[in-house]
């Protein structure tokens, strides 16, 4: 278990000062010039020797992303994308960074455009995040006062602006996150090419985490080989969980990875309601991540490589639980109801699809689904999957197979006898 | 991106225009991005405008932060379009919108809107209650998972770790300081 004095969130639950003030007591911006002194090469080794990954969703390897841009910074200035759009149902930590310590989060953004010569950064936020999108405009206001943004911030001229999206999940997926911060539809990219290479107005541009980009400061502070000794060797660290659903006491969670699910349940949200013994399933990472029955959750620790070892992957660290009491098929129905509302459109899988998907749950759960229409639902997932332009597809696709895969026969058992047995000829 | 194109109205309903100090609010948003991309700032003119014409964008405000991007109103408007939180049409004075993901479905939110649709006196979801003063949504996850069941106020303050009981509360609160007209 994560002890008090390795957490890097110190307030995580907003109990404290998220002010200047109450940052710079919790060790944020006291040192940042010293920080990022060795330069840009420098930086990036250390980061690449964390071994941090990316807490967005995908968990990609964050320093080798941010040596991707251009080692020099041409007639193009070089651009860091903030994400902070947090839209994926189950999540619900970077609301917490964001309005509880909002400097954490422009620190790193400053500490990450040194790695990657970075004049300015664009902060974008969910429409939906009021007040910490207030305490994130004022955090960048003290900051400027203070000298720490700006042309004097530590390290040379840098400074971050926020754009406030207006209800779009796809704008979380970096590519429609960039056109829309060009002020058009938020509608994903072809890659390649990629952001490093053709990114925001057509200049180099990293996209990162809130997450990701807080923490870097403090694995800085404290060394490569103290973060390094949290976690488990590739999942290294640590990582704010999002507990929710059928729990005693739903809450956010900073632990190291690899921490196993039922302490993290039992120690911080008081446990599954009803007991252990009442888990039905949950989903680990946020709803695009497959859900996993009780049997697989006994011994399950929560890192990227043992969630994707069970066909289903850490994501955002969001995890929903299930007990007994609750009806599997919904869970997942108002998931495909999401991804439905959701979809940007432009491919006709994904876009066909979602609609699909959610007419065949809806027939499933309210026991109206007929022979062969759980293996339909089967197929149009495979079909989406790997024939989009963006991840959108496979994480509308991944919780219908997580629950076909694992709970099958509860599906069904809802399908109606064929009572429309055709004639043979 | 479920709006219908029925939704919106081709006819210019009223003149419109930013008040001198949306007008340096907007000014300001512009100036965040490098001068040549002045497009960039169509998100937050759209709130500007939405906020002065009282919760809505009718035609003539998109054309106004057209006009003021130097857009074409097609590429605005498909702008509007596009985001869920841009309304085109007006709703009831407070828009009460209850989450419906799994998370909070879990913990009741199905209970959250019939408790508010009651209050609001209304049967449908996006009714405008007969007073004129509220109508109750759903939407999906508002990112509050773990203070779930929640709803959001006018899109912007969220009500969380609800109770049937402290929902209909909450509509019968706005009601009357619609009434109060506050
Ligand atoms: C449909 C879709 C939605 C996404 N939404 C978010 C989001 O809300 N927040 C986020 O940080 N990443 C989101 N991502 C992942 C981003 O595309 C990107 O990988 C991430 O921001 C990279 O940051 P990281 O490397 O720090 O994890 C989304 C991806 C997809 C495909
Ligand atoms: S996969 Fe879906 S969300 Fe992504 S670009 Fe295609 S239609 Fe849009
Ligand atoms: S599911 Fe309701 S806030 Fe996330």
């Amino acid at each position: 278990m994560l002890a008090d004095s390795d957490r890097v969130f110190r307030n995580l639950n907003g109990a404290d000062d998220w002010r200047l003030k109450g940052a710079r007591d919790r060790g944020t911006w006291i040192n940042t010039a010293e920080l990022v002194k060795d330069g840009r090469e420098a930086i990036l080794e250390r980061v690449k020797a964390s071994e941090l990954r990316g807490r967005g969703g995908a968990g990609f390897p964050t320093g080798l992303k941010w040596s991707f841009m251009p080692k020099e910074v041409g007639d193009r200035p070089h651009y860091l994308v903030v994400n902070a759009d947090e839209s994926e149902p189950g999540s619900c930590k970077d609301r917490e960074i964001l309005r509880n310590d909002p400097h954490m989060l422009l620190e790193g953004s400053l500490v990450a455009a040194r790695a990657m010569g970075v004049a300015r950064a664009y902060i974008y936020i969910r429409g939906e995040y009021w007040e910490p999108l207030e305490r994130l405009d004022a955090a960048i206001s003290e900051a400027r006062d203070a000298g720490l943004l700006g042309d004097d911030a530590p390290g040379g001229a840098f400074d971050v602006e926020v754009t406030r999206g207006a209800g779009a999940y796809i704008c979380g997926e970096e590519t429609a996150m960039l056109e829309s911060l060009e002020g058009k539809k938020g509608l994903p990219r072809l890659k390649p090419p990629f952001p490093a290479g053709v990114g925001l107005w057509g200049c180099p541009t990293t996209v990162n985490n809130v997450e990701t980009l807080a923490v870097v400061p403090t694995i800085l502070r404290r060394g490569v080989e103290w973060w390094r000794g949290l976690g488990l060797p590739k999942n290294t660290g640590t990582k704010i969980y999002s507990l929710s659903g059928s729990v005693e006491r739903p809450c956010n969670v900073e632990e190291e990875l690899g921490v196993p699910l039922r302490d993290l349940l039992e120690k911080y949200a008081g446990g599954v309601c009803g007991g252990w013994e009442n888990l039905q399933a949950i989903v680990p990472g946020g709803s695009s991540m497959p859900m996993l029955p009780k049997s697989v959750c006994d011994d399950l620790t929560m890192d990227f490589d043992t969630l994707a070892s069970h066909r289903s992957g850490l994501g955002t660290g969001g995890v929903i639980v299930m007990d007994n009491s609750v009806d599997v098929i919904e869970a997942v129905r108002r998931f495909s109801h999401f991804y439905m509302h959701e979809s940007c459109g432009q491919c006709t899988p994904c876009r066909e699809g979602c609609g699909w998907i959610y007419r065949v749950l809806s027939r499933l759960a309210a026991g109206e689904g007929e022979g062969d229409e759980v293996d339909l639902l089967w197929t149009i997932t495979k079909q989406i999957e790997g024939h989009t332009i963006c991840a959108f597809g496979e994480a509308a696709a991944w919780p219908v197979q997580g629950l076909l895969r694992h709970f099958r026969g509860e599906v069904e058992s809802r399908v109606k006898e064929v009572t429309d047995v055709k004639e043979v000829a | 991106m479920s709006e219908s194109a029925s939704t919106w109205s081709p006819v210019v309903e009223k003149d419109f225009a930013f008040t001198d100090e949306m007008r340096a609010r907007a000014d300001a948003a512009v100036k965040r991005y490098p001068p040549e991309r002045k497009q960039s700032a169509v998100l937050w003119l759209l709130w500007l405008a939405q906020e002065q014409n009282g919760g809505w964008l009718s035609t003539a405000a998109i054309h106004h932060v057209a006009g003021f991007l130097g857009m074409a109103p097609i590429r605005v408007h498909e702008v509007a379009r596009f985001y869920t939180m841009f309304r085109l049409k007006s709703k009831g004075a407070y828009c009460v919108q209850v989450c419906r993901t799994t998370s909070c479905w879990i913990r009741g939110a199905d209970k959250i809107t019939r408790a508010c649709l009651d209050a609001a006196g209304t049967t449908e979801l996006g009714e405008v209650s007969a007073d004129g003063a509220v109508s109750v949504e759903e939407v999906e996850c508002l990112g509050a998972c773990c203070d779930a069941p929640m709803l959001q106020i006018n899109d912007k303050e969220y009500r969380e770790r609800l109770t049937p009981e402290r929902a209909a509360e909450i509509v019968r609160e706005l009601r009357q300081h619609a009434k109060d007209g506050k």
